[in-house]
């Protein structure tokens, strides 16, 4: 197989994609495997982190646990400050040719790639998800403490789905930076999509046309990503209006209640409501029982 | 003569420099309705915030039920688990609806199951009046409403004391008083309450007792008629004096 002769740009182009199309398309799916589990790996750590720097300690109360935080606090930021500020292509080359030389370990592509950008990412998220947190309400953590919950509580039902909900941004952020930086994990061997472009471009020396198609597939992807972010966001934001459930018909937008209504039946209403909680498995949804009510905004 | 619920003793709290409760003692005993009122700034949303150790007291000590909740070792989520709290923002969880603000602590603290910790939600909502409202997000709903969901969100924990912080602070004159009835229909069911208020016709009307506070002491304190009809100390005579002028 060769080049055809007295082709231009396109028909380049083409005879690249008909002839090595499988490799830029394995090259694709190594570079999407790879950030999307990091970003993964990446935002748990983070999550993590996050939760361990905001336990409180009193130092009063319980001096063992403070101090334990405080050294745990330390290594976080040790953790965060060097991974953040180092290149990824020189973590890279550190810690696999560290691993082999101080070890003996010889890390597989895989393992390598996935620790490499998910440690990075994660240094990243760390800080990205204490902002997130600190950007709840603190009332939030107050009424959750207030019914009794734990901090561990606390964080997982109140405060982290809200705070992931204001850092989905820049998780995304995340996601479209690892997938164009996986290129750097080319200097260990990791045959990603930039590394296949570069094997295709060196066959017939056609550089300018082999990266012309890989612009188109790194664009492609990271847009991919950022739109189907972007429904994500929308979804976790919820409906903007509500049904308001109508124990009895006849109390149309009825809000106010005087308790009890009938002393003699005090739940009356709730009877009410538990039936029509039963026969809303017959009928299908919201068709008659419940009337829309537009939200009222603040 | 019963248990008291709540004991304070010699409780101090100050932040920095700034001492805002200065040796207090004060003791709560059940089914009392207590509305706790002074001035801005005088301690008394501290004191309440103590008690359920949201601060922690710098000396003194709290007790419930005789035993000790400041001792260095005990756990504050047990004791705020039967200590319910409203607060003058509301603090609802914005990320759940009505209802599920309502399960969530019966279901992570109490460990209720499902069913029980919905049914239980359900009858609360059902008396502050917002059962219809179960779907909505609190972003949806007016001052009054939040509130009310937040007094049944703490009383499906089936708290021995409630604790309010100002909880009509926040509201205008109409909304008060949805949040006020309420109030009035919990007073009247027996429920031990400890009302940190500006209305000063509930603190009237509905305790049984009320606590002047100033400077992080405790003033005065009596039966509403007597502490409202003949105040003793003159400085709660000339708080009071701007509310009986009006």
């Amino acid at each position: 197989m060769s080049l055809p002769p007295e082709s231009d740009f396109f028909g380049r182009i083409l005879f690249l994609l008909q002839s090595y199309g499988g490799s830029y398309l394995r090259g694709a799916w190594v570079t999407m495997v790879i950030a999307l589990i990091s970003t993964f790996i990446g935002c748990v750590i983070g999550f993590a982190a996050g939760i361990l720097q905001t336990i409180p300690a009193d130092r009063r109360r319980a001096p063992a646990r403070f101090w334990l935080l405080r050294a745990v606090r330390l290594l976080l930021d040790v953790y965060v400050e060097v991974f953040r500020g180092t290149p990824m292509m020189v973590q890279a080359m550190f810690i696999f040719y560290g691993a082999a030389s101080l070890f003996g370990i010889n890390m597989d592509m895989w393992t390598a790639a996935l620790l490499i950008v998910s440690v990075n990412t994660g240094a990243y998220m760390a800080e990205t998800v204490r902002g997130g947190i600190l950007s709840i309400d603190p009332g939030q953590t107050e009424g959750a403490k207030a019914l009794g919950m734990t901090h561990f509580q606390t964080m997982t039902s109140v405060v982290l789905p809200q705070a992931l909900r204001n850092i989905l941004p820049q998780i995304g952020n995340n996601l479209i930076i690892n997938i164009k930086d996986t290129c750097v994990l080319s200097v260990i061997g990791v045959v990603e999509l930039f590394s296949a472009a570069k094997g295709v471009a060196g066959v017939y020396y056609t550089f300018f046309e082999s990266f012309a198609i890989t612009m188109v597939i790194y664009f492609v992807l990271t847009f991919a990503c950022s739109r189907l972010l972007r429904l994500w966001e929308k979804r976790l934001d919820g409906p903007e209006n509500y049904d308001l459930v109508l124990a009895d018909g006849l109390v149309q937008g009825e809000g106010m209640y005087r308790y009890p209504k009938n002393p003699a039946q005090p739940n009356a209403d709730l009877r009410a409501r538990q039936l029509w909680d039963a026969q809303e498995g017959l009928r299908d949804g919201k068709s008659n029982g419940a009337q829309s009510e537009r939200g009222r905004g603040e | 003569m019963s248990e008291p619920i709540i004991e304070v003793r010699h409780l101090s709290k100050r932040f920095g420099r700034n001492e805002v409760l200065r040796d207090l003692d004060f003791s709560v005993l059940p089914g009392e309705v207590i509305s706790i009122i002074g001035a801005s700034g005088s301690g008394k949303s501290t004191l309440l915030r103590c008690i359920n150790l949201l601060e922690e007291p710098t000396g003194g000590s709290i007790l419930f039920h005789g035993q000790e909740v400041t001792a260095p070792g005990t756990d504050p989520c047990a004791l705020r688990a039967r200590v319910g709290m409203v607060f003058q923002g509301f603090n609802l969880f914005n990320n759940m609806t009505v209802l599920e603000n309502c399960v969530a602590g019966q279901r992570k603290v109490l460990r209720r199951s499902r069913e029980e910790a919905r049914a239980n939600a359900m009858a609360h909502l059902e008396k502050v009046g917002m059962a219809s409202y179960i779907n909505a997000k609190p972003r949806q709903l007016s001052g009054g409403q939040k509130q009310r969901v937040a007094i049944a969100r703490a009383l499906a924990m089936d708290p021995e004391v409630l604790l309010f912080d100002e909880p009509t602070s926040a509201l205008d004159p109409q909304m008060v008083g949805e949040v006020l009835e309420v109030m009035r229909q919990l007073a009247a069911e027996g429920l031990t309450m400890l009302v940190v208020t500006h209305e000063m016709a509930f603190a009237r009307d509905v305790s049984s007792r009320v606590v002047y506070m100033a400077d992080g002491v405790i003033c005065e304190q009596g039966a509403p008629a007597q502490l409202f009809g003949a105040p003793q100390n003159p400085r709660t005579r000339e708080f009071l004096s701007r509310f009986n002028s009006r």
